[in-house]
């Protein structure tokens, strides 16, 4: 029988909790300790922002919550279900029924259409293709891309294209959105626009964004800004720190 | 998904010719040179098509069935007494030759049959009377001896010509369709006495005893008892082509020469489709790895790769297989090189391209197997 981990809860409303998770890269001289001890946590309708230097680990953080790197030491729990100890197709079933991606490089597949982009979560859960791809229609209807359902990536802008992928990571109405640098390749108008629509997934009931970014631009849509340094937790802002904190950075 | 991985191997145009190509090249070599060997050893057994007996009786030291050793005629009678042998009769066999209205010679299959039974005939007469053999000087040659002797003539030679055999004159009173020989020469039937007359005289004339077994009794069996109670070797139809196969692998450069070349097909195959879908891999690799970090399962992943590089080799085959039979069916007319693509040929280069496409896939299936979902964090 396939492991349903689409209701897991935290009964505080926590969405993802890290405890002193460590990771390491490579042995010996090359040996980097990207992530040293590092606690994160983020609540249910969250846009959380994750902020640093290049190489404060900030991707590192994000590829461990997500499931898609194994760490070395420390506790995750996400929606109340602790990681740790899950198998590695259990941890890839929860991926694919809990987490949205949003990818820097878009990652979407250049030989397939917009709208058979999109249908890949609903069809890696098993959703007919029709059902997927009706779904994926409404989805690009959605991000204002009505008129570019059977265009290849190709032929997409790049904001068209990181539309796209926020199509592909919303369709399945997963619970926590994992985004890196959203609008690092894109102009101030499309990448507001683009946050908006982040802005709008995390606002709805049980969900929550997560973005890794070094966009100050984006600072304005965040709930929390969490800053890091040198594989450490610098600083979480939130309330009045934050609008500091937003201001400081205009 | 896995029309979407259909879609994905398809949409890059380049690859995609690239490993068709070269597995219909892999297939068309494979097949086409598997059929032009079969179709060659079919060839050094053809005699027992063109002659088609139960029981070839052969002088002890015989190999293969293109071999003569001389018996004594008295041998014959040693046969026909054996037990469970309904009949036997002699037969002539030797490459004698024949002289082209233009004077050149040309050697030619000297085939005598037992005059009474004309046991051993041509499988199909085109043109003539086959018991006109009875009469003096006469002879029954096949198409290619048609073509071979009428050189220098205006017209083909036709019944009622005549040509030299060894300074005799021969009268031709019918034209038969043989199975092409391995010497690739052609067929002269005529009657056993009349063969003597055009061959040298020798102490020992007698080449083959073609026998059949009575009714009750098996071939094998009544080989056995030849074998036994004449000290003479004898063979039935598929033991004969066995050890006439088993020859030509042990004591001719033939089967070698082909199956150096198949394999050499086989290692193109896997050499450019192996190499081209692994770089097809690679190049899709932060696709693949954004697939594993949306919760595809290697399972998945592994099943979407076997599907592509199957996809690929079935198209690949059926391509080459029917270039292959394309060529057959332009050379057959012609009459060599000798094809022959039966079943078994066919299923061979399935295997390999099985083989070819599963060792391909395998190379993708173990880099995406190894591969971390968060490479499609890095830049």
């Amino acid at each position: 029988m396939k492991s349903d981990y689409s209701h897991t809860h935290a009964p505080d409303g926590t969405a993802v909790r890290a405890d002193a998770v460590t990771k390491t890269y490579g042995k010996g001289d090359s040996r980097t300790v990207a992530l040293k001890q590092t606690s994160f946590s983020t609540r249910e309708g969250e846009l959380h922002l994750v902020v640093g230097p290049s190489g404060c680990g900030k991707t590192t953080l994000l590829s461990v919550v997500a499931g898609t790197l194994a760490w070395d030491q420390g506790q995750i729990e996400v929606f109340g279900l602790t990681l740790n100890g899950l198998s590695q197709a259990e941890i890839t079933t929860f991926r694919r029924q809990n987490i949205g991606f949003i990818f820097q490089q878009f990652n979407l597949i250049p030989t397939l259409t917009t709208v058979e982009n999109v249908s890949v979560p609903l069809l890696l859960n098993g959703h007919p293709r029709a059902v997927a791809e009706t779904r994926a229609v409404e989805m690009l209807k959605e991000v204002g891309l009505a008129d570019k359902l059977t265009k290849r990536p190709s032929d997409l802008s790049g904001g068209q294209q990181q539309r796209v992928a926020i199509a592909r990571a919303l369709v399945h109405q997963p619970r926590l959105i994992i985004c890196d640098e959203p609008t690092s390749a894109l102009d101030s108008t499309t990448g507001h626009h683009i946050m908006d629509l982040l802005a709008g997934a995390a606002r709805a009931p049980g969900r929550c964004v997560i973005i890794v970014t070094h966009d100050n631009r984006t600072y304005g849509f965040a709930d929390r800004i969490t800053e890091m340094e040198d594989g450490r937790v610098k600083h979480v802002y939130a309330g009045p720190e934050l609008h500091t904190f937003i201001q400081s950075h205009r | 998904m896995y029309h979407l991985a259909l879609k994905m191997l398809m949409g890059d145009r380049a690859k995609y010719v690239m490993l068709v190509g070269g597995l219909t090249f892999s297939a068309l070599l494979m097949t086409q040179q598997n059929a032009v060997f079969q179709g060659l050893l079919s060839w050094t057994t053809s005699h027992m098509r063109n002659m088609r007996a139960s029981i070839w009786v052969v002088e002890k030291n015989v190999e293969q069935v293109n071999e003569t050793k001389a018996m004594r005629d008295t041998d014959v009678n040693r046969v026909r007494s054996v037990g469970g042998v309904d009949y036997a009769v002699p037969m002539f066999q030797s490459i004698l030759k024949a002289r082209a209205a233009d004077g050149s010679d040309k050697p030619v299959q000297v085939i005598g049959l037992h005059g009474a039974t004309l046991v051993g005939r041509p499988p199909q007469m085109v043109r003539g009377e086959l018991g006109h053999l009875r009469l003096p000087n006469t002879v029954v040659i096949d198409e290619l001896a048609v073509q071979r002797l009428s050189v220098g003539r205006r017209q083909p030679l036709a019944l009622g010509d005549t040509f030299e055999i060894n300074d005799r004159e021969a009268r031709i009173v019918g034209i038969c369709r043989t199975e092409r020989h391995f010497f690739g020469y052609p067929y002269v039937f005529t009657s056993y006495d009349q063969a003597l007359q055009f061959a040298p005289r020798q102490r020992k004339m007698l080449s083959i005893i073609l026998a059949e077994p009575k009714p009750g009794f098996t071939a094998e069996h009544v080989a056995r008892a030849i074998e036994r109670e004449t000290n003479l070797k004898a063979f039935t139809v598929p033991e004969f082509t066995v050890a006439t196969i088993a020859f030509i692998w042990k004591n001719t450069g033939i089967p070698a020469s082909f199956m150096t070349t198949i394999i050499l097909g086989f290692i193109v195959g896997i050499a450019v489709s192996g190499q081209t879908f692994y770089s097809f891999v690679l190049e899709n690799l932060r696709h693949l790895g954004a697939l594993k970090a949306m919760g595809a399962s290697n399972g998945l992943l592994a099943r979407m790769l076997l599907l592509q590089a199957f996809t690929v080799g079935l198209i690949g085959y059926g391509i080459g297989v029917g270039l292959a039979a394309g060529f057959g069916f332009a050379v057959m007319p012609v009459g060599q090189p000798p094809f022959l693509l039966d079943a078994r040929s066919m299923l061979i280069t399935a295997v390999a391209l099985v083989i070819i496409c599963g060792f391909a896939a395998l190379l993708g299936i173990r880099r995406v197997a190894r591969l971390e979902a968060a490479i499609v964090f890095r830049a």
